[in-house]
């Protein structure tokens, strides 16, 4: 059985979605990019909580167990 | 519609929208402006950032562009379907629904918006969603179709894309960034106004205020000329502070004062004398225009270039 020709139309569908998928896996691909240089340069990683900012939590209970 | 097979038969198949015509909708040539004017912005500015955030910056710097384009042909399709300039654009040439371009406008917009603002900093991605809302609302909503200051006005969101960049890179909005930006904003209305000298009867078919539709021709020739007088402290402004230097100091005499002779050729003309040589002076002065911003932000961008071996700068 011979397949009927192709439509123009299926072209500009196949046009449409080709450049969709390419812009797509562009995108991913800058992510990626993206997180690399940040992750490299530290700006991801979680800030450590100050001793200061720590200190009253733990006094309390520190003072609680004095008679 | 899933397939083709309703339409088997019919002498004409309605047309599904390539990928291009999309792109289309996004204004390519008007992208170009914003990612080059952008770009220097950004590399002039004295923060340097990672070539990948740099790049990303000025991909959502122009995909926010294209979106205002996009929002903007959505709102101005009964206007460009009558005019002869954009009536082959996406949306009147029936390629592509209105409801489409608006849908892509908006996705495009909150993506580039929050893209930036991930890639750089918050000041740049909020410059990027105020230049949106100025070009879509402010200038295509509003000012375009009720005052013949529209361009004047409208101006403002082609010329926010240089602080854009100065932006990303610095995270704030220094003088040097307001020059660039006041050198694009005043350049706008004698550029356009050179156009609709020319293409008058598009503006008028259309009922868009031009000053050439509302206050004559002659008044669009004197306003082109104020205008391009105001210009050029500005750009020889800009060239003075630190992202000039002695080659963009030079750049900026020569093209303000050959601008400056383009202007009053058009004030002196009258409408007869326009005619006769088919707009040969106001067509040379919108050619020469484009040249003029081109070669001003080229100037600044060698001048950055050349910075490190101790030759650009003051």
């Amino acid at each position: 059985m011979a397949f009927p020709p192709q439509h123009e139309l299926h072209k500009r569908r196949f046009s449409r979605n080709l450049g969709l998928g390419l812009t797509l896996a562009a995108f991913v691909a800058l992510v990626f990019a993206l997180t690399v240089v940040k992750v490299t340069r530290g700006e991801m990683t979680p800030t450590p909580m100050a001793p200061a900012a720590m200190a009253p939590a733990e006094q309390p209970a520190a003072t609680g167990d004095a008679p | 519609m899933s397939d083709i097979g309703a339409y088997q038969g019919a002498t004409q198949t309605p047309h599904e929208a390539g990928f291009g015509d999309y792109v289309e909708l996004l204004k390519p040539r008007v992208m170009s402006l914003v990612v080059f004017t952008a770009l220097v912005g950004l590399l002039v500015a004295p923060v340097g950032l990672h070539p990948v955030e740099a790049f990303a910056a000025i991909l959502f710097i122009a995909l926010g562009g294209g979106a205002s384009g996009a929002l903007n042909m959505w709102w101005d399709a009964d206007i460009d379907a009558v005019m002869k300039r954009t009536a082959r654009r996406p949306i009147p040439s029936g390629r592509i629904p209105a409801g489409e371009a608006l849908a892509l406008g908006l996705a495009l917009s909150g993506f580039s918006v929050v893209m930036l603002g991930l890639a750089t900093n918050m000041a740049a991605a909020g410059l990027l969603a105020f230049t949106i809302f100025f070009y879509a609302v402010v200038y295509s909503i509003w000012l375009k179709r009720s005052t013949p200051q529209n361009i004047v006005i409208g101006g403002a969101a082609g010329a926010f894309p240089p602080m854009i960049g100065w932006a990303a890179a610095t995270g704030s909005v220094s003088l040097e960034a307001v020059l660039m930006f006041a050198l694009i904003f005043m350049w706008t209305p004698p550029h356009f106004w050179a156009l609709a000298l020319f293409m008058k009867e598009d503006y008028h078919a259309a009922g868009v205020p031009m000053l050439t539709v509302t206050h004559g021709r002659k008044a669009t020739r004197r306003h082109i000329l104020v205008y391009t007088i105001l210009l050029a402290p500005f750009a020889l402004g800009a060239a003075l502070t630190g992202i000039g230097g002695p080659l963009a100091l030079a750049v900026a005499v020569g093209l303000n004062l050959w601008f400056l002779v383009g202007a009053l050729r058009i004030w002196r003309r009258d409408e007869a004398m326009a005619v006769a040589d088919n707009y040969a002076a106001e067509k040379s002065f919108f050619r020469f225009s484009l040249l003029y911003l081109f070669l001003h932000f080229a100037a600044f961008l060698v001048e950055a270039l050349l910075k490190p071996y101790g030759l650009g700068g003051w």
